[in-house]
């Protein structure tokens, strides 16, 4: 059976073309506010399986092809630990900085995001280090080639996300775009740095302890 | 991600007429119409190479063209032919165009990031072509890039096309999170998930399976590139590294593609039989689950092409089973689609023929899919003619001739005119003639011991081999009445009325073609977009 | 169901059945049978043709019969049945397939072990076993097979020696090369009766070797050997394909296989061999 029903979100019935349009895509969209955030799980989902197409070579490549002699998958362990907790630290305080945004405290919304762009920002220093000191370089054997792959790969996540949080952190400012009840960009970004997190203590365990 | 800003609606920003179709328009019907035409257009290239092929396979010697400009022809009419025209096309175009319509929205969840999905596939595709004239060479080593040989072929071409592939896989994934968005969150209030008409779902499916894969050929295509750049070992075994992982990580994204390629198409014929036969979907419920379990099945059955290349025994066993078990949803379609012409009143249209020309097709393909799928069999057939015509009887006789079908059926929407029938019919036939002519013979070739991508053979498959050429080139000439039948019935064909095949699915209770805004006024809730047989509210008693 | 309408679907069906069987078994698609493999292979063929006869038919007939039967007649603008579906139908048309396919695939299953492919190539004992009184396989049984087709199991050729050949597969060419009679060719030649053991390895991008009369390929791949056994039953030159794109001259990569009687091939083996063997 075909009824037909009044839209509710559609206004007035009879806007001209143009602007009837504009007003209904509009009215969605206010109506539906999450979507975007749908979206960008999504895309992390996406994302995600990037990471675990990587991760699935890294773990075969382990499994079935030997090292030449005298290469090792032994890896320094101090740094990388140090960088994982600061990056778990930084999961936390942008947690808080997102509870303090929505509970109308901007300011200090601005300060846990700055400590946790700056935690985002000791992380790729460390990691930058470990690159220095590794006793391997990009072509060097295979183990060599998937871990910088991998970190690299997972380090411009890093960087993308410290950019993100310096702009969202900008936006706090009063008359920026962010505020106690229109905090989009904050909670993307907040999303997309857990998710970056998340990620890298799978590569952590994979890589490091594995 | 993006608010739909309202003066981009604006008349005076927004170009009008015909030159909207050359802007970033983020009118969900404009850009479907963008992604059909464009994608139309590749088609022709990609027949235009397939007809090099055919040229220069009917004869045994490699005598049409060198020997690696052959390779970089099949390499570019497999890509063209997969990234630039069934892909986009079956999702692409009549996703844009109707799952806003179905799910009773007035455009797609995001439309800047769908104007962005969109115009990436023109630069993509130019520079895929163009690479045969700008790197010196094109990529040669077919449309699956295996290393080594893709780490040993002239580099620059194969960069190229990866960028290319990267770049289409994007526009994919961009299109993908789109209408899961819009199809899990725009639904108009009132309409249920289990109300909505079957493409929506196929388009579920298909961007699962998108989301879910092409960001692992993306991946796999970045490794790659790599080692042809940096130097780096993950694919080549001279420095260590592995070249089956190379084929399962491919085949992870590229096997769930061949049902991206055709779930869109069960959709849109779910959607035409019903019109053309004058009665309901015969068993909606299990169509639904049929496709999520083609989803699933199709996440796990990869190695199905790799039964050749040293996987170990429980492997080839385990996907020998799962994939033979993509036979069980996929029948139940069929059968249902059988049971919905059962006791119809069929309109033998060209719509309707190029569907029910599809289910012939795609069943026969499907069942040298089965066959293949078993691992003795396909030892032998494997990388064979025999091959190429599987998947042609799929690509080509299923999705294909799907999206002729759907343009026979949707043309008045998008223009308010029907094609002329005469020339339909004629296509039709052409086509059809054409396309078993080509592919069929291509089944004994292969078993009798003609490998694929040869550009030269053993003489005593020549006469197949001409009658494959003769098939094509019928095809070649088949478009022509397709062309003419458009272009003359844009300019004067007859009007259509706004519903012409008085079907129910939401498209069609708005102006044909439809206003920008979708609906004057309030978008109707379809709840029941097959009820044929059960006018004016009141349902017949259903006899089972 | 009117007692008309059953038997008429039972005629069919049986109709059907018929059919199918008697195009898998009288419709022959396949090259000659050499190898001890082949003809379980067809026997496989001959059931999947038969099968994808019946189903392919019954599903165009019944299609033909429904767009003839059901057409919509001149003026008739009515609509058809509001019929929405039918469990017990949807339930029959879910299991016949899944019937079928689990038949399929157990059968093809019990051809694979029987043609060899299930045999466990890197189990060290049946190394040892095959390797016994060939001193050149001892040197390479470290190096691990990563795939392929072993010794076959039960109708495989009589616990005679096994004769090994290693392959090497390379831009555009394959080369033979005999361990025992050191004999390096770029033909194959083989003796009838006798289970043959290719140890192949790919010099630069991957290939495929595959010879259509014994139904039988195995990729070549670069840095993961594989193996490849069969039992040649019938004397004839055979052509060898390679069957995976390696580059412009792909299609030019073939050779043949010479499949001699035993006497024959113990006279190319004297003929040939640097040092002379006594079989
Ligand atoms: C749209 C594209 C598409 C689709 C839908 C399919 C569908 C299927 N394909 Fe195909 N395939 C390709 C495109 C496609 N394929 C391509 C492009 C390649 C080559 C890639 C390359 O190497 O370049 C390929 C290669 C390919 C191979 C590898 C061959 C080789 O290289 O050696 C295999 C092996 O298992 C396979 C199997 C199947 C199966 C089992 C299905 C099943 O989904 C089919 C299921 C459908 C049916 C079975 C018919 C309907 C069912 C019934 C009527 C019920 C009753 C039937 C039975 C009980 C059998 N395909
Ligand atoms: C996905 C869709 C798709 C489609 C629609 C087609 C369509 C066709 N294909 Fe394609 N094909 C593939 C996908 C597809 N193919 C893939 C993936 C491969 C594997 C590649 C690889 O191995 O890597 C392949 C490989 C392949 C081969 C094997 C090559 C080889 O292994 O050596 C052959 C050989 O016959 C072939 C033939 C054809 C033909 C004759 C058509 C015809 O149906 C085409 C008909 C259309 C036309 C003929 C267009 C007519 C228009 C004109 C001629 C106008 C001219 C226009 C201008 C000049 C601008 N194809
Ligand atoms: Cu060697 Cu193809
Ligand atoms: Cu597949």
């Amino acid at each position: 059976m075909t009824s037909t029903a009044p839209l509710q979100d559609s206004g007035s019935p009879n806007l001209s073309p143009d602007a009837s349009h504009a007003a209904a895509a509009g009215q969605d969209h206010a109506e539906h506010g999450d979507f975007r955030l749908f979206g960008l799980a999504t895309f992390l989902v996406a994302d995600g399986m990037t990471f675990a197409g990587f991760f699935a070579a890294y773990l075969t490549f382990r499994a079935v092809n030997p090292l030449q002699e005298g290469s090792t998958y032994e890896l320094e362990l101090l740094l990388p630990t140090i960088n994982t907790v600061v990056l778990i630290i930084s999961s936390f305080t942008f947690h808080r900085a997102g509870k303090e945004c929505r509970g109308g405290n901007l300011g200090a919304s601005r300060l846990w995001l700055a400590i946790t762009g700056a935690l985002g920002a000791i992380f790729l220093a460390g990691q930058m280090v470990e690159y220095f000191s590794l006793p391997f370089s990009l072509t060097d054997n295979l183990f060599a080639s998937t871990f910088y792959a991998l970190t690299g790969f997972h380090g411009l996540h890093v960087t993308l996300g410290v950019i993100c949080i310096a702009i969202v952190a900008l936006q706090t400012r009063r008359g920026g775009r962010i505020s106690a009840s229109d905090h989009f960009g904050l909670e993307a970004a907040e999303l997309y740095w857990h998710f970056v997190d998340g990620i890298w203590v799978v590569l952590y365990g994979i890589l490091y302890l594995l | 991600m993006t608010l739909a800003n309202p003066s981009d609606f604006n008349g005076s920003l927004q170009p009008q007429g015909w030159l909207r179709y050359f802007s970033f328009s983020l009118d969900h019907k404009v850009i479907g119409l963008q992604y059909l035409v464009c994608g139309f257009l590749f088609y022709l290239v990609g027949g235009a190479l397939a007809g090099a092929i055919r040229t220069e396979l009917a004869t045994p010697l490699s005598d049409f063209m060198p020997r690696d400009t052959y390779n970089e022809v099949l390499t570019l009419h497999g890509t063209v032919m997969i990234f630039l025209w069934i892909v986009p096309v079956v999702n692409g175009a009549f996703g844009n165009y109707l799952i806003p319509f179905y799910v009773g929205a007035r455009d797609m969840a995001f439309p800047r990031l769908n104007a962005v999905a969109f115009w990436l596939i023109p630069p993509a595709g130019i520079l895929l072509i163009s690479s045969y004239f700008i790197a010196g060479a094109a990529a040669q080593s077919g449309w699956t890039a295996y290393p080594p040989l893709s780490l040993t072929t002239p580099a620059a071409g194969q960069v190229v096309w990866i960028l290319s592939v990267l770049l289409l896989g994007g526009s994919s994934i961009f299109g993908g999170i789109n209408f899961i968005a819009t199809i899990l969150k725009l639904r108009r209030p009132g309409l249920k998930l289990m109300q909505l008409p079957m493409y929506c779902w196929a388009m579920l499916g298909t961007s699962i399976l998108v989301v879910l894969s092409t960001p692992v050929l993306a991946g796999t295509l970045i490794l790659l590139s790599f080692d042809i750049i940096a130097h780096t070992g993950f694919f080549n075994p001279s420095l260590g590294g592995n070249v089956v992982v190379y084929q399962h990580l491919f085949w992870f994204y590229s096997h769930p593609a061949v049902y991206i390629m055709v779930l869109p198409a069960f959709g849109l014929v779910s959607e035409i039989l019903p019109v053309h036969a004058r009665k309901p979907l015969f068993g909606y419920t299990t169509m639904v689950y049929s496709i999520m379990a083609i989803v699933f099945l199709g996440l796990i059955v990869w190695a199905h092409h790799m039964f050749t290349s040293g996987t170990p025994p429980w492997m080839r066993l385990f996907f020998t089973i799962a994939t033979s078990f993509i036979a069980v949803p996929t029948g139940i379609k069929f059968f249902n689609w059988l049971a919905t012409l059962w006791g119809g009143k069929i309109a033998l249209n060209s719509a309707m023929l190029f569907s029910c020309a599809f289910i012939v097709n795609f069943v026969f393909g499907g069942i040298t899919g089965v066959a293949l799928a078993q691992v003795p069999f396909d030892i032998h057939v494997h990388d064979t003619y025999f091959v190429v015509g599987h998947f042609h009887y799929i690509v080509y006789g299923g999705t294909v001739f799907v999206i002729f079908s759907s343009l026979y059926h949707w043309y008045p929407k998008f223009t308010g005119r029907l094609l002329n029938e005469d020339l339909g019919r004629l296509h039709f036939l052409l086509t059809f003639i054409g396309f078993n002519l080509c592919f069929a013979p291509q089944h004994w070739l292969g078993l009798n011991g003609m490998p694929r991508r040869v550009a030269e053979y053993d003489p005593t498959f020549t006469t197949l081999n001409q009658v494959s050429s003769v098939g094509a080139l019928l095809m070649a000439i088949s478009t022509i009445p397709l062309l003419i039948n458009v272009v003359v019935t844009a300019l004067n064909g007859k009007p259509a009325g706004d519903n012409p095949w008085n079907a129910l699915t939401p498209e069609w209770l708005t102006s044909s073609p439809p206003p920008v805004e979708n609906w004057i006024g309030e978008a109707p809730l379809v709840t029941e977009p097959y009820g044929y047989g059960q006018h004016h509210g009141q349902p017949q008693e259903v006899k089972a | 169901m009117p007692i008309r309408t059953a038997l008429a679907v039972l005629a069919a069906t049986t109709a059907l059945v018929l059919t199918g069987l008697w195009v898998g078994n009288n419709v022959n698609m396949l090259p000659l049978d050499a190898s001890s493999n082949a003809p379980t292979y067809d026997a496989l063929f001959k059931v999947l043709f038969s099968i994808g006869t019946m189903l392919f038919l019954g599903i165009v007939i019944l299609l033909v019969y429904s767009m003839f039967r059901f057409r919509r007649r001149a003026g008739d603008f009515s609509d058809g049945l509001a019929i929405e579906g039918n469990l017990p139908l949807e339930i029959v048309w879910t299991a016949i397939p899944a019937v079928v396919v689990l038949f399929v695939g157990i059968y093809s299953y019990d051809i694979y072990e029987r043609m060899g492919g299930m045999v466990a190539l890197n189990d060290h004992s049946a190394m040892d076993h095959m390797a016994m009184d060939h001193s050149v396989q001892q040197a390479q049984a470290p190096g691990r097979v990563w795939g392929g087709i072993g010794a076959a199991g039960m109708d495989a050729a009589p616990s005679g020696p096994v004769l090994p050949v290693e392959v090497t597969a390379m831009q555009f060419a394959f080369i033979f090369h005999y361990p025992d009679a050191q004999i390096t060719s770029g033909e194959l030649h083989v003796p009838t009766g006798q289970q043959v053991e290719l140890h192949m390895e790919a010099r630069d991008v991957i290939h495929a070797f595959w010879v259509p009369q014994f139904r039988l390929k195995q990729d070549v791949i670069p840095g993961q050997p594989t193996v490849l056994s069969f039992t040649a039953t019938k004397a004839g030159t055979y052509p060898i394909v390679c069957a995976e794109l390696c580059g412009p001259y792909h299609g030019g990569m073939r050779s043949n296989v010479v499949v001699h009687e035993p006497e024959a091939y113990d006279a190319w083996l004297q003929q040939n061999s640097p040092i002379r063997t006594t079989t």
